[in-house]
């Protein structure tokens, strides 16, 4: 096969080989660096430039590349391959691609080397280019850094496609005839990313130290190498920026605000809001409440706003009156961010009149919200909220409190004249609407008392009717 | 020598009518481009280095390789910008771009010279208009698969290593090449285009060019 071929041809053909296989996993592997590749045209030749184009050559893949191929050259049976891999923060790993730079025997004895060869070579390459921008793995490779990243590893002989699942795609590059056989070049890459639509996204403490590991060390032994196809390092503000979006998920709708909020009763406005029975409350409250008992509730104000840890908003756990009659209840503070003042608990106990720690102007609403305030319908008696109750609407504030003033809450344009009840009273009764009795204070503290005493009796009751409700369960079926 | 002729076609959006073409027609002229040859004593010459560039679309998600080279570049955006014009603002439409590679045959005074086409690509455009962002975003991705698939199109039909031009002698290296530019030197070309209007009905401002050439008025 060789007979036909001079020498200095043969030579020749050895050395455009050789060439173009280094080329060939250079342009593969700049193209799965994850940015864009430029480089310049000359109309001058420098001597270096193989194949006429401009391919620089990064010392750490050349290097790879002539361990890989030790000497030899691809040949019949002998492929050069190189396998694109992607690997996430969490260690799993999945084959993307395979290229594959072969020889078949079927030969071109006609052609000449130092010439069509060569140009074929180049237009091999020109093609190599534009199909590496084509392939699935390109737009992954452009986006790693945080999640995954992505590998290259060179082998020699046989080639290995079991690693690219079910239903992968064959592309073929181009071919190249040459006198001692016919260079094929094509890339095998995987259509199923199942594993990755699934994981890709999970949101995970950021993996800078496993990308800096792969610049320093290289953890998969001697055989198989895989390599990082990126040169850069991740940026610490993405750290930040992933904590952030971490902690937004967890909490929701919290509000924040430089200034301590004026109302307590109103339910998820400033978020405020007394947290009387756990199942209840505004989802942001609750998510605080879990936080806190990670965090000891220090006041503590991020520097930064709300992309790092909004701790800036917590709340201090509900304690359940002790049914001893007496009402002790802590209300839940939420503080602003920024806010230096820390939130101080507040208990209706230990004060002589209630939210005296409250801007006078909204004692008039306070005082009257069923939130603070049982309802009337409540059996307790606590002498504290007695005093509470007794004061009708539009009434204003506690009896032994001079610095308030009353007035007379009067809507505007509304004529109190004609009818029995004004527009200002029928807004107040109706601003503020007694709570349902099973959310109020007194109420579920009262009654887990008298739950846990009841519950033997309601057993036996149930016991009782066991058939009438197996019965029922039966028609449900 | 028959002239060997490729179509293509594709679909895309108003505004993705410029990237698309260039994305197409940069991919053909990377195949076609080499570097500037320097000619030498004794009928030896050397040639330039060709280097590459990495292009994103703004429109499209797609990326695509083009030559280095800004010269190359702004002809071929005055060719689509053109094409773009004639195919009008925002309304859906049809349109075919054509790259077509030729030779000059140099013929006795007082014929001008001949263009003889060796290879010609056509590009049928269709336009679509969309309705709303969620519909411009399927089209973003499915026309970037389409362009994936074109460009292996390209590659596959180059790589079939059919006619080229021999390479010429400095005396005809300009009835072969496009010597114009400085930095890289593609076969000479040239790029018309054809728009359909909705009714289907052709303007045909190709065909009096063929017969302008023709009879060399």
């Amino acid at each position: 096969m060789d007979s036909d071929l001079s020498p200095q041809d043969k030579k020749d053909l050895d050395k455009f080989i050789k060439f173009f296989a280094l080329k060939t996993v250079q342009v593969i592997v700049q193209a799965r660096l994850g940015e864009k590749v430029c480089t310049r045209s000359l109309s001058s030749p420098t001597g270096s430039d193989w194949f006429n184009l401009a391919i620089k050559d990064i010392p750490e893949v050349t290097h790879e590349s002539k361990k890989a191929l030790a000497g030899q050259l691809p040949g019949i049976e002998r492929s050069m391959c190189v396998e694109i891999s992607l690997k996430t923060s969490e260690g799993d790993s999945m084959e993307l691609e395979t290229w594959c730079l072969e020889m078949n025997e079927k030969c071109d004895k006609d052609i000449k080397v130092s010439y069509t060869v060569y140009n074929r070579m180049s237009l091999l390459l020109k093609s190599l280019l534009a199909i590496t921008r084509v392939t699935p793995a390109y737009k992954l490779s452009r986006k790693q850094g945080h999640d995954y990243v992505i590998l290259y590893r060179i082998y020699f002989g046989e080639v290995q496609l079991t690693g690219l699942g079910e239903g992968f795609q064959t592309v073929r590059v181009g071919v190249v005839g040459t006198p001692i056989g016919t260079i094929t070049l094509s890339c095998a890459y995987r259509t199923n990313l199942a594993f990755m639509s699934t994981r890709q996204f999970e949101r995970t403490a950021p993996i800078m130290g496993i990308i800096i590991d792969h610049f320093v060390e290289r953890p998969f032994g001697n055989v198989g190498h895989m390599h990082p196809c990126n040169y850069r390092l991740v940026s610490p503000q993405d750290e930040g920026a992933y904590n952030g979006v971490e902690d937004s998920q967890e909490v929701c709708t919290t509000s924040f605000s430089t200034s301590p909020p004026s109302q307590m009763g109103v339910p998820g406005k400033e978020g405020g809001v007394p947290q009387q029975v756990p199942v209840q409350p505004c989802h942001g409250a609750q998510a605080e409440h879990r936080r806190v008992s990670s965090c000891p509730p220090a006041d503590h104000v991020p520097a930064t706003p709300s992309t790092k840890h909004p701790t800036s908003s917590r709340s201090v756990g509900v304690k359940s009156g002790s049914p001893c009659g007496v009402l002790e209840t802590t209300f839940t503070r939420k503080v602003g961010a920024f806010v230096n003042k820390p939130g101080t608990q507040v208990t209706t106990a230990s004060l002589d009149l209630p939210f005296a720690a409250f801007a006078p102007r909204a004692y008039d609403l306070e005082e009257n919200d069923p939130m603070v305030q049982p309802p009337e319908s409540s059996a307790t008696s606590s002498p504290l909220q007695g005093s509470l109750h007794s004061q009708g609407s539009g009434e204003s504030g506690g009896p032994a409190q001079d610095d308030f003033v009353m007035v007379d809450f009067k809507p505007a344009f509304s004529k109190d004249d004609l009818l029995p009840m004004d527009l200002g009273t029928f807004y107040r009764e109706f601003q503020n609407p007694p709570q349902l009795t099973s959310l109020t204070i007194d109420v579920s503290s009262q009654s887990m008392a008298e739950d846990l005493d009841s519950l033997p009796e309601k057993l036996a009751v149930y016991e009782k009717n066991i058939d009438e409700f197996d019965a029922f369960v039966d028609t449900l079926q | 020598m028959n002239c060997r002729s490729e179509a293509l076609e594709v679909s895309v959006e108003g505004r993705q009518v410029d990237e698309a073409m260039l994305a197409l027609l940069h991919t053909i002229l990377l195949h076609r481009s080499t570097g500037k040859f320097h000619y030498k004593k004794e009928g030896t010459y050397s040639i330039g280095t060709v280097g590459t560039q990495d292009i994103d679309c703004d429109f499209i998600d797609f990326s695509f390789v083009r030559v280095s080279s800004d010269e190359l570049d702004r002809a071929i955006r005055k060719a689509v910008g053109e094409f773009k014009d004639a195919m009008g603002n925002g309304m859906d439409g049809m349109g075919q771009i054509s790259l077509e590679f030729y030779q000059k045959k140099k013929s006795r005074w007082p014929f001008s010279d001949e263009c003889i086409p060796w290879e010609v690509w056509s590009i049928k455009v269709n336009v679509v208009n969309l309705a709303n962002e969620q519909e411009r975003q399927i089209c973003r991705e499915k026309v970037g698969e389409k362009l994936g698939e074109k460009v292996i199109n390209i590659v596959e039909v180059i790589n079939r290593h059919e006619y080229l031009p021999k390479m010429p002698t400095q005396s005809e290296v300009d009835n072969v090449f496009d010597t114009s530019l400085k930095d890289v030197q593609p076969y000479l070309y040239k790029i018309t285009f054809q728009i359909t209007d909705t009714l289907g009905t052709s303007v045909s401002t190709t065909m009096r060019r063929l017969i302008k050439d023709t009879l060399a008025l």
